[in-house]
């Protein structure tokens, strides 16, 4: 079956357009003859232009609400020399993209938006050689000005020359899937030089629907024949289901149970008959009572945890040596981090229509291709056979539980022969989501007499940020695939401060522990949450390099540019401290910087602390962001306000509780996120342009240093360490009291 | 089951329902509206607000029964693209959601804040404001979108 016939049959599978989610345009060209295969090296998979012109990208990341396919068609026309307007970019639909990787470690334009770049730029080329010949111009004569390509001898336009039809030219594709694809082709990119668009303040697309109640997002998905369903995730850890007793939900109209050894949902023509049901169905549940160690002892748990896994991915010099030397001061200190949740927004939906050969999954997956590849897997169907597309749902951050539902209605549509839409409730998005790893990270140095550092050692150690997998594509890593029996693989994995600092004898060092429950469901399982283990590791590499400022009777802006070796990093520092005008400034004032794959951040916190209450007020910020090329500032700096207040939230508020048998966070009393009344006054952001270094992405790293910043400003109004988050007004007062 | 009669975004409705049913419900399914959101069932966080006879309400727990004759405005009954509410332009002009799911929270809360305190101060905003969750950390767009508003408003 070619990939038109797959469109087709997939469209009249989830009822053509009857659903009131808006097909792309796409289709008028699936209708037309000779569509090339779906596959990296084709030009048409990545760029089509319309019978009117206009032009579609199909991208295979998308965007949370950051504006990144705002930058994405803002590339395109640069590189193909049409309007921005006329730029359509559609995202995150199987059936008219590849797997670039989803939403994904902040590479949305470092690397998906950099392979449709070369696209747009051969696309220009291939016109501009058609126009050539139609024209009877040479290629070099030619210029293009808003898809019209203009020679002496007259003019043709983008649409006469393939509006409407495809490309059939092939590009060079690296075989690589994910993140990593990319393609290269003969057609150079524009020098940043030339660029009209690129860099342009431009608004973003999505926010005039989200004001009016006009577009549609994963939970407003429909179709003809759906019923309802609510899972009933187990009420504590590595439960397994003893019995059902489906009399207790009879009378309920339609309402009906499905079950599969431990998994559990029920299924309603109405969705409230589906909540009742939920909540009326008695289970008899038998379950683990001790799966987790008491949560006052947890960071002792993972201190006496043996390593299943350490790597030291720095190490220079004899660190052991140098922090033995005779006449050496040596600092040391421990850090503490909680679990913590995505909590979006709202809890994860999705909607599935499974039939007997093929599948249609509706997904706010940040990840739909892997979406795709786990339904497939699980129904036994080649991957082919599936078509996920991903429609906006209530926030990502991370592996959310998004990927748990679009498994959910696959599994719950092909059991009940009809199309199944699955909701959580709150506690299926704060209890069940996975949960960013707890640590205890550790840090010592050495300073000579002279209060220089000549030795420095950090190790991070917790859980595995991957106990499952950053995606949902094996089912094994679902709530689902446990329930049903499965265990995940896992992986590996920690992370270490991203810095430059010239410590002479240095080492930085990872160690991962076993999980707290192998196997069966896990309200506690592992995965990525936004910027995965950066905010932990800089609460404590960042307050730890304050500390040894303060050793050394040194200013901390001072002492970190007299160790910093990479330039581009002692920038950030100055900026921040420049625009923050920090030597003027009084208490409460402190200072962090990172570096995340290549994009360098700094950020000032000033803050007010309240004694009686505990309450810290973080006031202002003001960030210093490199991430090379800026592509759109206005958007640019939405994403790094984003960063700030969602970073706050996680350095001040956020903690998953939890007792030995359940987790106890299961809704937004007991996951307290951050409020208006805390919502800083300013955010000053100074952005560092560098159109000569390739964009390294900018949804993640801001949020990495808000926690130390905020620590250290602490810091500096009251004299006292907080070194274990969150920094909430329960643990200031403590501390305060203890000082 | 009863039957419940009363104004959605003015016009006038009828929806088949339990007396407990929360109105969010009738809202999204039997009416076929796409805002407001359900967000969390308990009214913690917002994405289900709307206005009953001007006040904002948690559709979530309000139940069918305590709707009957009344008159119900969504976000998209406070004003549309080419009649915004000036929340609803002050927001756009500043791109203030990221997600946006829980827009309808800030907006109608926000404009019922305003309706009696046009010129609320922002140590006002941030307490009229408390209990609202938006988990992409917009709150100080959000800030200056209403202070935007409110120049409007004044």
């Amino acid at each position: 079956m070619d990939r038109r016939d797959f469109l087709k049959m997939s469209f009249a599978a989830s009822g053509g357009l009857v659903v009131s989610f808006s097909l792309p345009p796409i289709e008028a060209l699936a209708q037309s003859a000779g569509k090339p295969a779906l596959v990296p090296n084709e030009l048409d998979s990545w760029i089509a232009v319309l019978p009117d012109g206009r032009v579609n990208a199909f991208f295979g990341k998308m965007d949370m609400g950051q504006g990144l396919d705002v930058a994405v068609a803002q590339i395109v026309a640069e590189e193909l020399d049409v309007g921005f307007d006329k730029v359509s970019v559609l995202m995150g639909d199987t059936a008219s993209s590849c797997n670039q990787g989803g939403a994904s470690g902040s590479t949305g334009t470092s690397n998906g938006a950099r392979l449709l770049r070369k696209a747009a730029a051969e696309a220009r080329r291939v016109l501009v050689e058609r126009a050539a010949d139609r024209l009877g111009a040479p290629a070099a004569e030619l210029r293009v000005e808003d898809g019209t390509v203009v020679s002496p001898r007259g003019k043709t336009t983008y649409a006469e020359l393939v509006g409407g039809r495809y490309f059939h030219h092939q590009v060079q594709w690296n075989q690589q899937t994910g993140n990593p694809m990319d393609i290269s082709v003969p057609a150079k990119p524009k020098p940043p030089a030339e660029y009209k668009v690129v860099g342009k303040p431009l608004a973003r697309r999505d926010v005039a629907w989200k004001l009016y109640g006009t577009g549609e997002y994963v939970t407003d998905v429909r179709v003809p024949g759906m019923v309802h369903a609510r899972v009933i995730r187990p009420p504590r850890a590595a439960c397994s289901v003893r019995g059902v007793d489906e009399s207790s939900i009879k009378g309920i109209r339609g309402a009906r149970v499905v079950r599969e050894k431990d998994f559990v949902a029920v299924v309603a023509p109405r969705e409230w008959d589906a909540v009742r049901a939920a909540q009326q169905l008695k289970i008899d549940w038998h379950y683990d009572a001790k799966a987790f160690p008491a949560m006052d002892a947890l960071h002792e748990h993972i201190r006496a945890a043996k390593a299943v896994k350490r790597e030291e991915p720095v190490k220079q010099g004899d660190v052991e040596a140098a922090l033995k030397a005779s006449g050496v001061r040596v600092i040391e200190a421990e850090y503490e981090w909680p679990f913590q949740s995505h909590a979006s927004m709202g809890p994860a939906c999705a909607l599935a229509d499974v039939k007997a050969d093929r599948c249609t999954v509706w997904t706010g997956s940040q990840k739909p291709h892997y979406t795709r590849d786990g339904v497939a897997k699980l129904l036994d169907m080649p991957p082919e056979k599936v078509r996920a597309v991903w429609v906006p749902g209530p926030g990502s951050y991370g592996r959310n539980d998004a990927g748990d539902a679009a498994l959910d209605a696959a599994f719950l549509s092909r059991a009940v022969a009809k199309p199944v839409r699955v909701q959580g409730m709150r506690a299926d998005g704060t209890a069940w989501d996975p949960k960013a790893p707890a640590a205890v990270h550790r840090a010592r140095a050495a300073l000579d007499a002279s209060g220089k550092v000549i030795a420095y050692d950090f190790l991070a150690k917790g859980f595995s940020r991957q106990q499952i997998a950053t995606n949902e594509s094996n089912p094994a890593d679902s709530l689902l695939g446990q329930a049903l029996g499965l265990t995940p693989k896992g992986n590996q994995i920690y992370g270490t401060p991203g810095e430059s600092y010239g410590f002479e004898n240095k080492r930085l060092a990872w160690e991962t522990i076993a999980p707290l429950v192998v196997a069966g469901c896990s309200p506690l399982r592992t995965s990525h949450l936004r910027d995965p283990v950066g905010p932990d590791i800089h609460f404590a590499s960042e307050q730890f390099i304050d500390e040894l400022a303060h050793a050394a009777g040194e200013d901390p802006v001072a002492f970190r540019l007299r160790y910093l070796t990479n330039p581009r990093h002692a920038a950030v520092v100055k900026a921040a401290a420049e625009k923050a005008r920090w030597s003027s400034l009084g208490k409460g004032k402190g200072i962090a910087f990172a570096d995340r794959n290549g994009t360098a951040v700094a950020v000032v916190a000033e803050v007010e602390v309240d004694r009686a209450s505990g309450r810290i007020w973080a006031k202002r910020f003001t960030v210093a962001h490199d991430c090379g090329l800026v592509i759109n500032p206005l958007t640019l700096r939405q994403t790094i306000e984003g960063n700030v207040v969602q970073g706050l939230s996680r350095t001040l508020f956020e903690e998953v509780r939890f007792a030995p048998d359940a987790v106890a966070s299961v809704d937004w009393a007991s996951y307290p996120i951050l409020e208006m009344p805390d919502a800083p006054e300013a955010i000053e952001i100074v952005l560092i342009d560098r159109p000569e270094v390739a964009p390294s992405g900018a949804g993640e790293p801001t949020i990495r240093v808000i926690p130390a910043a905020v620590a250290n400003a602490f810091f500096s109004a009251t004299g006292v360490r907080l070194r274990r988050a969150p920094l909430n007004p329960e643990r200031v007062k403590a501390a305060l009291a203890k000082a | 089951m009863a039957t419940y009669r009363f104004t959605v975004d003015g016009k006038r409705v009828s929806v088949d329902a339990q007396p407990e049913m929360p109105l969010l419900y009738a809202l999204r399914d039997d009416l076929g509206l796409r805002n407001p959101h359900f967000g969390c069932g308990l009214a913690q966080c917002g994405a289900c607000t709307v206005h009953v006879n001007g006040e904002a309400m948690r559709s979530c727990v309000l139940p069918m029964s305590a709707v009957a004759g009344k008159t119900v405005t969504t976000i998209a009954g406070l004003g549309t693209p080419e009649k915004p509410h000036p929340l609803q332009a002050a927001y756009v002009a500043e791109g203030v959601p990221q997600c946006g799911y829980c827009i309808n929270g800030w907006v109608m809360t926000a404009a019922a804040v305003l309706k009696k305190n046009p010129k609320a101060s922002d140590a006002e905003l941030r307490d009229a404001l408390a209990g609202l969750k938006c988990r992409c950390g917009t709150h100080v767009a959000i800030l200056r979108a209403i202070k935007r508003a409110q120049s409007q408003l004044a």
